[in-house]
Parts: structure tokens; sequence; C-alpha cells
């Protein structure tokens, strides 16, 4: 080794031009990795982004759409006012328990569908298509579905059976208005949640479950042991993605309720107090800001479980 | 792996039953999963059902046996002057849905690209802001949707030449605030869904592709298009049923000209008068073209589903 002298310094000079055209290089190739998510991702930002830096300004002021004064920076007053608000309490806490119980009924409801379906038996494939129509039917035309044909007290198929026992008809939609609306968006989440369940059901290595049966393990312990597991992660995206729909429910509660205070969100809440007609623009803003707020932080929740599923995925 | 014997896992065949080992609670549970898709499936028939009926039938206690008819039908959708009628509102909704899906995959592809077969640095973090913006509430951004789409005026003066230039865009009661709006809405599914179908190419493929002297437009005609497609038709196909559902932002920013199906179906409900069979007659015209894609491509759905979600 002693024979190979130190290299003279005037070589080190083009290895020093090298790294810098390697760097160049891997510049060039990082964009070019790049560009083809500009697109996407510029049109993103322009079209959710900029709204909600608007949104931010208009909730600082006073304005109204109605009036014609210019209107004025106030701080933080709309946000003082909210905490007295006790339609905007209400309309919170309908949203928490609106969204809870319809993904937390879908997803029970839809596993129980899938864990069905996943067996040979004549018509099988008929059979799920029956269920996963309701996911496709448009909520307008579902909401009006069981508001007036099956709800309704007069008309409405449940209410003929409920009177074949001699019971009293109830108008659904409006003695309870929650539980309505909950029943309708579980008719419609519980096939996209089974859709999912599914998948990860038909994703299961056969052999594995073939080795289980032979070495004498019950079907209960082989949907404990190997099933559930295989399944978690299919069932946190079911909830993640049904939470970011059914967070957001306005048709559904538009045609059943038409938004009687204890069927209202917040999603409702604003949109009525704003270009529904209520038309406090600046009131309406701040309201969206603390919707938004509450849902960056359960979306860093979402998103653990997001990086979870992509553990390891590279 | 081979990709075929990783398709094959997915062909939306059962696996062996978990449930019901013996014959008879095999059958039992049979009938019972028979009696659930019936029984989900009720009300859908019952409205079928009552697009055929008189108002009168409708309009009474239930009944199963009735004179069917096709009045309902053709008084949905005959032209009324003034008044939003079905064809109409199938135009506008029909090329909405397309264009927006088309905008979504032209954007959606390219981007599932940059993030699985070539992936950027930190595609993780732009991956997390794609789904992020899903998080947003609507409600965060549509005033100021509403404002910029009722009238976008401004000047924009030249430099040294001095040339003004008035902008004036009306984009509220066009088709053209729901396409762009609809796109949003539906990217950041279709980019989720489709990272994971193009994380599916095996990346010996590519390689070998590339050393044999292919193209990008040929490596990604020959060798990712084959194995992604099926993904690409359940994406699209998901987009349609959300953007041809969507009624929040169609009946907010569009309540003139250009007003799609949804609406439409509402505006069946009139204020004075029976209007059950009427609405159930719209109400299936209206839901039928979704669901037939649903139904033809659900198998692929299952897979696409699957593999889009986890992989």
């Amino acid at each position: 080794m002693t024979t190979i002298e130190p290299a003279p310094a005037p070589a080190s000079a083009p290895a020093v031009d090298r790294s810098e055209e390697v760097r160049r290089l891997q510049r060039i190739d990082g964009w070019k990795r790049r560009l083809p998510i500009l697109p996407a991702l510029l049109f993103t930002i322009v079209v959710t982004q900029i709204p909600f830096l608007f949104t931010l300004f208009y909730s600082l002021t006073d304005w109204r759409i109605d009036k014609p004064d210019p209107r004025q920076f106030i701080g933080f007053e709309n946000y003082s006012g909210l905490v007295d608000d006790k339609f905007f309490r209400q309309a919170a806490w309908v949203s928490v328990q609106m969204t809870v119980m319809a993904v937390l009924f879908s997803l029970i409801v839809g596993t129980a569908l899938a864990l069905l379906l996943d067996r040979k038996f004549f018509g099988q494939g008929f059979v799920r298509t029956l269920l996963i129509t309701p996911f496709l039917v448009m909520p307008v035309v579902a909401g009006f579905l069981w508001k007036s044909q099956m709800f309704n007290a007069t008309f409405g198929v449940i209410n003929w059976f409920i009177e074949l026992f001699g019971a009293e008809p109830i108008e659904f939609a409006t003695r309870y208005p929650l539980w309505s609306v909950v029943v309708v968006l579980v008719w419609q989440w519980s096939p996209f949640m089974m859709l999912i369940v599914l998948a990860g059901l038909q994703g299961q290595d056969a052999s594995v479950l073939e080795a289980a049966r032979v070495d004498g393990a019950t079907s209960v312990g082989i949907f404990r042991q190997i099933t559930f597991p295989q399944l978690r992660p299919y069932l946190e995206l079911g909830t993640l993605l049904g939470a970011i729909y059914l967070v957001q429910v306005y048709d559904h509660i538009e045609v059943i309720t038409g938004g009687s205070p204890d069927s209202k969100n917040l999603p409702f809440y604003i949109a009525q107090r704003s270009i529904g007609g209520g038309n406090v623009f600046g009131l309406a803003s701040a309201y969206s800001i603390i919707v938004v707020i509450a849902s960056i932080i359960l979306a860093n929740i979402g998103l653990r479980v997001l990086s979870g599923l992509l553990e390891g995925d590279d | 792996m081979p990709v075929s014997s990783l398709l094959d896992r997915f062909r939306g065949e059962p696996t062996e039953p978990i449930l019901g080992q013996n014959r008879a609670a095999s059958i039992g549970l049979g009938l019972l999963t028979w009696f659930i898709g019936l029984l989900f499936f009720f009300p859908l028939f019952w409205m079928v059902l009552n697009g055929f009926k008189d108002e009168i039938d409708a309009n009474s206690s239930p009944k199963l046996f009735f004179e069917p008819t096709l009045d309902r039908f053709s008084e949905v959708t005959e032209d009324t002057q003034g008044v939003l009628s079905f064809k109409e509102a199938f135009g506008n909704s029909f090329w909405i849905v397309l264009i927006s899906t088309v905008l979504v995959m032209l954007l959606a592809v390219p981007a599932a690209y940059a993030l699985a077969i070539r992936p950027m640095r930190k595609w993780r973090d732009v991956l997390f802001f794609f789904i992020s913006t899903k998080f947003l509430p609507i409600v965060g951004a549509i005033l100021p949707i509403w404002i910029i789409a009722r009238n976008i005026t401004f000047d924009i003066t030249f430099p040294l030449t001095g040339w003004v230039w008035d902008v004036d865009i009306k984009l509220l009661n066009t088709r053209t605030i729901l396409i762009i709006l609809y796109t949003a809405m539906n990217l950041p599914l279709a980019v989720w869904m489709l990272r994971s179908f193009f994380a599916e190419v095996p990346k010996e493929l590519i390689e070998a592709s590339q050393i044999d002297g292919c193209s990008l437009l040929g490596q990604i005609r020959q060798v990712i298009l084959p194995i992604v497609a099926p993904g690409l038709a359940a994406t699209a196909l998901l987009c349609v049923i959300f953007a041809w559902n969507e009624f929040f932002l169609a009946v907010q920013l569009n309540p003139v000209e250009g007003s799609t199906i949804p609406v439409w179906v509402a505006s069946q409900e009139s204020g004075r008068g029976n209007f059950l069979a009427k609405i159930s007659a719209a109400s299936v015209l209206a839901t039928f073209p979704v669901v037939l894609c649903g139904w033809v491509a659900q198998k692929r759905m299952i897979r696409g589903l699957a593999m889009g979600a986890i992989k």
C-alpha cells in the first residue's frame, strides 16, 4: 500500500467537478421525478388551499353579504361569540354523534355481511350484487326513498309493518330525526365497508387457513387469531374513509329532515347561516375555521393510522 | 412473485368458509345471507314499484299489486317551458361527470407514477398532503368558492406596453365550476388508489423494459398499463359514482344553468298535489346509469379496493 503515492493536488480538481456534476444530475433527476406530480399538486393547492385562506380572512371580519356596508376587521370577535352560541354547540354535538354512530354501525354491519358473503352458497354473486346496490344510489334519492316510502306514517312500509302488530304508526323522520338519518347512512355505507372487508378476507392465504384447520383450530379461533389480525388494516381503512365522507353529510339531512335542530350537523348549520340565507359570512367563516381545526386534529389521528398502513411499503 | 399469481389472489372467489362448518349451519347461513340481501334491496325494489304506480296507488297504504303504468316516466321526462327538464339535466350531468373524471385521471395517473414507479423524494409526505385535503370539510372553502365563482373581475395591466386586459369570468351557474370542484373532490382518492395499483408493477419488469431500450411511452403502454388497467377502471368508476351523485355543491353553486341530475330529482318534489310516484319514477331514471356501472364492475371494484387500499 505504501507504494501508492497520495494523489497530487491538481488531480483532485476533476473529482470536485465530478461531484458537482453528480449533484447537478441528481437535481435534474429529482425534478424529472417530481414533474409528473406537479399538475395534480398545483391544482389541489389552488382549488382547496387558497379558498381556505380566504375563509380565514373572512372570519376576522363582520361581513354580511346582504348589507352594502364595507366589511370591517373585527379581530377574533366572531370566535369569542362561538362559545355562547347554543345552536353551534348543538350542531357540533349532532356532528359527533352522527359520524360516530354511522361509521361504527356501518363497520359492524359491513363486516358481518362480508363474513356471510365469503362462503360458497347458491346465488352468491347475485346476493352480493343486491347488497352492493345501496352504496351506488344517489344520496338525494336514498333520502326521499326512506323518508316518503319507508318512514312515512301513512304510506310508509315500516309503519305498515308496525301496524300489523297493532302498534301506533310513528312519523320517524320527525320523532327520531337523528336516528332516521343514521339508518339511511348505515344502509348506504355498510355495502362500502363490506366491499373493503371482503377484499381483506379474499386476500387471505387459503393454505394458512387450511393448515390451521388441519391442526384442529376452531372457526372462532381461526377468526380471532388469523382472520382478524389480517382484517385490521382493512377495518382501519374503512373507518378512515367512512369518517372522511360521513362527517360532511349534507344531502341526507336536507332531504330527510330538512335540517331540524336535532339532526343538523355543522356543515349543514354553516351552509344555512351563510349561502343558505343567513348571510352572516364573517361569522359562518369563523364556524368553518373551527370545523377545519377540529378536523385537522382528527386527521392527525387518521394519518397516524394511514402511516401504519404504509409501513414497510417502499 | 409473478404478477399473475398475485392477481389470482383477488379473483373475487370466496376463501375457505370461516362460518358454518357443518352442512345444516351452512345452508342456514346461506338462507340468512339471502334474506339480508333481499332486505337491503327491498327499499329500492319498492321505489321501482312505486315508479310504475298511479299517484293514488302510491299514496295509500302500501300495496304490492296494482295496474302498472308508464305514465309517471313520461310525465317526468316531458319538457316544460321554464322548468329543468330531464334531458337537460342528464346532459349536464353526463358532461360534467365525464370531463371531471377524465381530468382526475389525467392528473392522477402521472402523480401515481411519480409516487410509485419512479418515486420522488418524500413521496409519503406528498401522498399525505393529498389525503389531508379530503379532511378539510368543504364548508371551510365553500364561501370563498361561492364568492369567487360568482364573479371574477380584475384588470391585468401589462408592463411597458400598457395594455389592459379585463378579466371577467362568471363561473357560478356554469358547468365549469362543478367540473373544477368535482375534479378536486375526487383527485385525492384517485391518487391514493392509483398509487397502490402502480406499486403493484414489479420493478424488475420496468428495469427489463428499460434494458431492452423501451421508450417511456412504450414502457407505459406495454408494461404498466396492462397491469394497472383494472385499477384504473375501478378508480374511474368510483369517481363517476361520487360525481354523479353529488348534490350539495350542485345545488349551492349551480341552481340555474347547468343543473345536474340530483338537482332535477329534488325539483320533482312539489308543494301541491301528490308526487310520490312521480319522484319514484324520477329516482329510477336518476340512479339507473350509475347502479348499472356498479353492477358490471363490482368484482373489479373489490379487487381494486383490496390492492388499492392496502398494498
